[in-house]
């Protein structure tokens, strides 16, 4: 049913999300909500120093929404692990429009972004507060 | 109602999306235009498109007339004896606004009490509680019962001799509720004579035949674009004695009847209230749109949509774990289904049956607090109107059952 964005590989992710679940020991988390129709990301990130660059080591979310937020989110996360915050901390829409190899609505496209926001507000929060 | 006539009537139809005829099924939200509104809209802008009251030369004379034409036109489409009770207004949303903000800040005062419900859309409630705020006055609601009634159990207590406004919603645009309008006022009225009632009519002046006298409130708004009209267009309607007595909403030019710089007057109801240059293309469509609809008669419309969601209804009950909310009853039901499915959520839903062209509409539909009392983030809704017939509903049912394969639920 390719008519649809719903591919095989989102419905798994959506399934099956990747990364999902509590992260003990979290450095940083941050919940991004879509109160316009119940869509709620979570994100908890733990950092490590690689080089003197800050890293993603380990990272997971939490919540629910519709199948493009949660398959974004899974998505994502698998993404980043292992990526510097620096190189997280750029990337936009177009980066997870690739993730999801889907063509994006501008109302789906904020279901897609939920987790990124989510994200880029959880390396806000250790920025604001570390050295 | 002879349907495929109807659907003739509405140019948007000749479109195909995908090489795929529109299914369109959000007439709540907005409903599609019929060519005889867009032949009057462009014909004011092609023929006489000046304004209006200014001038005395002919082609002023003809849009003015027009114009008045247009209000007379609607004030008959509601049962509204004096057409200076009809004002016109951008839509229901301001309508609602004018009454809270005019007659609200000039008698709600310190202790007063205002009763809403909570299956209000957004445009009954927060008007009010922003009045309610300023004056320090408090907002009382009627609950829903479990099957999405409105719970008047309870009337005798919510009404009380501080009640000063109570608004209701006539036709509720997420549970399809019809509210027995009249018998409501009447009670309401027996326990305070003082209470004022406002009815936002916006989803039931479409669908049925609506008499302002007959329903016997004070207040009433709909909008044009949800009755084949233009956007753009509204309108409150009031008894003549309470907008003679409240201050209007905006100043301005067309407004007074004398302005020097130390004081003006105003007009009398209802140009009071419509102030500068006013929508003129948009009150000679809903004109032509009242014109259309009187046509076919609101009983045959009504009748229609009865008939459709009792079909519809039925359909979406052979589907497993799909809940359709509000009255079950398609003659205590408007032609509005909002409905959730276990396992998928609206968005998901929404975007499939839009691969086959079905708009339906997902969210909270300006109905949060409905959301809140049902215990959901968001509902989907399918709404049906003149131009929606069974194969319609058929594609609605088609492509939930989709939607759950494809999610393999």
């Amino acid at each position: 049913m390719t008519d649809t964005i719903y591919r095989e590989n989102i419905l798994d992710h959506f399934r099956n999300p990747r990364n999902f679940g509590p992260l003990t020991g979290a450095d940083a988390s941050h919940t991004e909500a879509n109160e316009l129709c119940g869509d709620r990301i979570e994100m908890q990130v733990k950092y490590a120093t690689d080089k003197g660059k800050q890293t993603i080591d380990e990272i997971k979310f939490q919540g629910e929404g519709c199948a493009i937020a949660v398959a974004s989110a899974s998505l994502l996360t698998d993404h980043v692990k292992g990526k510097s915050v620096t190189e997280v901390r750029t990337m936009d829409a177009g980066n997870i429009t690739k993730l999801l190899g889907i063509p994006l609505t501008p109302s789906r496209l904020k279901c897609a972004l939920l987790s990124l926001e989510a994200l880029h507000k959880t390396l806000d929060l250790v920025k604001n507060s570390s050295k | 109602m002879n349907i495929p006539s109807v659907k003739k009537d509405f140019p948007i139809f000749k479109r195909k999306i995908n090489k795929k005829p529109i299914i369109y099924l959000d007439s709540s939200a907005s409903s599609l235009k019929p060519q005889s509104v867009v032949d009057a809209i462009n014909d004011y802008y092609t023929r006489f498109s000046v304004n209006i009251f200014r001038g005395v030369y002919t082609l002023s004379e003809e849009a003015t007339a027009r114009y008045e034409e247009a209000r007379n036109e609607t004030a008959s489409f509601i049962g509204a004896g004096n057409p200076s009770e009809v004002v016109f207004v951008r839509n229901a949303s301001e309508a609602m606004n004018l009454v809270a903000s005019s007659w609200g800040r000039q008698n709600v005062k310190k202790g007063d009490e205002i009763v809403s419900t909570v299956m209000e859309h957004h445009a009954n409630i927060v008007p009010w509680q922003e009045i309610a705020k300023e004056k320090g006055a408090k907002v009382k609601y009627f609950d829903i019962t479990s099957d999405g009634y409105l719970d008047t159990r309870n009337l005798d207590a919510l009404i009380t001799k501080k009640t000063v406004m109570v608004c209701l919603t006539h036709i509720s645009n997420v549970l399809g509720t019809i509210n027995p309008i009249r018998q409501l006022v009447k009670k309401i009225k027996t326990l305070n004579p003082k209470t004022l009632v406002l009815v936002d009519a916006a989803q039931s002046v479409p669908h049925m035949n609506i008499n302002v006298g007959d329903l016997g409130c004070d207040f009433l708004a709909f909008s044009g674009h949800k009755m084949l009209g233009p956007t753009g267009i509204g309108i409150l309607w009031g008894r003549y004695d309470l907008l003679d007595s409240i201050p209007p909403y905006q100043f301005g030019g067309d407004m007074i009847k004398e302005v020097h710089l130390y004081g003006s007057t105003y007009k009398e109801p209802p140009h009071k209230f419509e102030a500068g240059t006013p929508h003129i293309s948009g009150a000679i469509g809903l004109g032509a749109a009242c014109k259309y609809l009187k046509k076919i008669g609101m009983e045959n419309v009504r009748n229609h949509e009865k008939e459709l969601t009792r079909y519809a209804l039925s359909g979406l009950s052979t589907i497993k774990n799909l809940t359709v909310y509000g009255p079950k009853d398609s003659n205590d039901k408007g032609g509005v289904l909002a409905f959730s499915l276990k396992g998928i959520h609206p968005h998901d839903l929404a975007s499939i049956l839009n691969s086959d062209n079905v708009c339906v509409r997902s969210g909270h539909h300006c109905a949060m607090p409905l959301h809140e009392r049902l215990g959901l983030p968001a509902t989907t809704r399918a709404s049906l109107y003149i131009y929606n017939d069974e194969e319609d509903v058929d594609a609605l049912v088609e492509g939930v059952n989709k939607a759950k394969k494809i999610f393999g639920i």
